[in-house]
């Protein structure tokens, strides 16, 4: 087990080194967006009876700051050991792959929180924010950036270049991510749109976390917490099948 | 005893292309190997499939009995590699790098023997030193401190001094020597065959994905057993009988070839009996690398058939 605690410890020292970059550069990045969005849109929008448009972006924009920070955090520390070839020191230990996935993923979710916390800590200096359900909340943004977590180790482990890996974030996690119900209700999307949107997973992960905000949300969150526990298993199931068999690490 | 190293049956292919052969390898514990090898013979294939940095095709390997695939945590446990990439972690000093690599092989509280490889690899004065501010010879010595913290019954070096000076080179031997005389098992790959012929005990010559020579040194270095024999006399002519043994000759300083130490009395008797004196004489044993070109050469005859 000690390995393993290495490992994380390891993950998590490496963003914390770094935690200009990897903490408070994505807080500042969002509430630049709450800035001119809410600035912009206050008064046109209502997604929510009794909501106002900013503090329905509120929780959104958190989510979407951690869900990209978790990809980031995994794929970048596994890309750079990677194509640096450090990834060796871990692949010569006696870690098993299950040990490698959790660290890694754990590594993520903790970074992805740093971020949502810090930045729900700086909003609420300036905005009263309801809170329904603090286990909803929670709930979701352990599975999302779990989630996201493990997407980043497919991803990095796929990626032979820096720039294949910023391809995937570029043209993948970042849609996906803006167009997942951040800015909007899917509601008042054309029925083309809002029907293409029960397909985004991402879409799931922050409708049900707005929920545990709000206790109001597009669809149900027993149903969002459905899908993103099956999004995380299978995703989960393909990192694992990945590191076993050594794919693209161990050939 | 469990061989420090088994290694049966192995094969290895990317694609079309054979990068090892029916491989076939027994090391025993404690044993200084020395593989040999031109580039692209199959050495770092063969040192990554031990160390599960890749699988094989087909066949099995076993660190101390522990199958590297099917057992991996235990084979990896007994084992510490230095990777031929001379690879670093750029977050991290010397010190945390050593903790963390410990740390992965459950070792949470090594600094007693940290400190001990420190100072044999002359590091301690870098230990806080970032890994990206280190020159080449000294992240290679890094690469051998990460290799032995968890002190492995079996260390494997993959070109461990390429690139770094003749002193340093002499200290890092030095050190390995202790730990072979402390009981581990050393396997190395090198291009300087004097250090093989040197250090190690036994050899294992690779040609084109498959081993063309396994045998002690001595066995190996005997086995192509002509020598030379340098001669100065006080003639300039040499007796008939031994002008087909000329290599080289300068006035009267003559280099012959023998084929072993019992034919130097034939030699001598033949100087005798033509009354001549010998002035100076050496005999000179051939080395490591006269036998691994002849080896190489061998291997080349033998595919032409």
């Amino acid at each position: 087990m000690s390995g393993f605690y290495t490992l994380l410890q390891k993950e998590l020292l490496r963003f914390c080194k770094v935690g200009l970059q990897s903490i408070f550069a994505p807080m500042m990045a969002t509430l630049i967006y709450l800035l001119i969005f809410s600035h912009m849109l206050e008064s046109r929008i209502q997604a929510y009876p009794n909501v106002t448009y900013t503090t329905f972006l509120i929780p959104g924009l958190i989510m979407m700051a951690m869900l990209q920070n978790a990809f980031a955090n995994s794929s970048s520390s596994l890309i750079q050991s990677k194509i640096s070839g450090s990834i060796v020191f871990v692949l010569l230990s006696p870690l098993s792959y299950m040990e490698i996935f959790v660290a890694y993923v754990l590594a993520a979710i903790v970074r992805g929180f740093l971020v949502g916390i810090g930045i729900y800590l700086v909003i609420l200096v300036f905005f009263d924010m309801p809170l329904r359900s603090i286990l909803w909340i929670f709930v979701f943004a352990l599975l999302g950036n779990g989630f996201l977590g493990a997407l980043g180790i497919i991803a990095a482990i796929w990626a032979e270049k820096f720039d294949q890996l910023a391809a995937f974030q570029n043209f993948v996690i970042l849609p996906l991510t803006f167009l997942s119900g951040v800015f909007y209700t899917i509601h008042s999307l054309p029925s083309f749109w809002e029907n293409l949107s029960h397909f985004n997973p991402f879409f799931y992960v922050i409708d049900g976390f707005r929920y545990g905000f709000f206790g109001v949300s597009d669809i149900s969150p027993y149903f969002s917490l459905m899908v993103v526990v099956i999004f995380f298993l299978l995703v989960s199931w393909i990192t694992l099948q990945m590191l076993r068999t050594g794919y693209k690490l161990r050939q | 005893m469990t061989p420090a190293i088994e290694v049966n049956k192995v094969y290895k292919h990317f694609g079309v292309v054979d990068a090892l052969l029916d491989i076939n390898l027994e090391i025993k514990q404690g044993e200084f190997f020395a593989l040999l090898g031109p580039n692209g013979a199959g050495k770092t294939t063969l040192i990554n499939i031990l160390a599960g940095l890749m699988l094989p095709s087909n066949g099995r390997a076993r660190i101390l009995g522990h199958d590297v695939v099917l057992n991996y945590r235990e084979a990896r446990q007994v084992m510490g590699v230095v990777p031929q990439e001379l690879v670093f972690d750029p977050f991290f000093t010397v010190r945390e790098m050593l903790s963390i690599q410990s740390g992965y092989y459950g070792l949470r509280n090594n600094s007693n023997w940290i400190d001990e490889v420190l100072h044999y690899l002359d590091l301690s004065e870098k230990e806080n030193a970032n890994m990206r501010t280190l020159s080449g010879g000294m992240k290679r010595r890094v690469l051998v401190a990460q290799a032995l913290v968890h002190k492995p019954p079996v260390i494997i070096l993959d070109e461990p001094t390429a690139g770094v000076d003749v002193e340093l080179r002499q200290s890092l031997w030095d050190f390995i020597k202790q730990l072979n005389r402390d009981g581990h098992t050393i396997v190395l790959t090198t291009h300087y065959l004097e250090e093989a012929e040197f250090l190690c005990s036994r050899i294992g010559i690779m040609k084109q994905g498959r081993i063309v020579a396994l045998d002690s040194t001595k066995n190996l270095i005997n086995s192509f057993n002509s020598c030379l024999i340098k001669l100065r006399l006080t003639s300039s002519i040499l007796p008939i009988k031994l002008q087909s043994l000329v290599e080289d000759y300068a006035e009267n300083s003559f280099t012959l070839r023998i084929d072993n130490y019992s034919s130097i009395e034939g030699v001598l008797a033949a100087l005798r009996i033509g009354k001549i004196e010998v002035l100076e004489m050496e005999v000179i044993q051939p080395g490591l690398e006269k036998v691994f070109v002849q080896i190489m050469d061998r291997a080349d005859k033998k595919e032409l058939v």
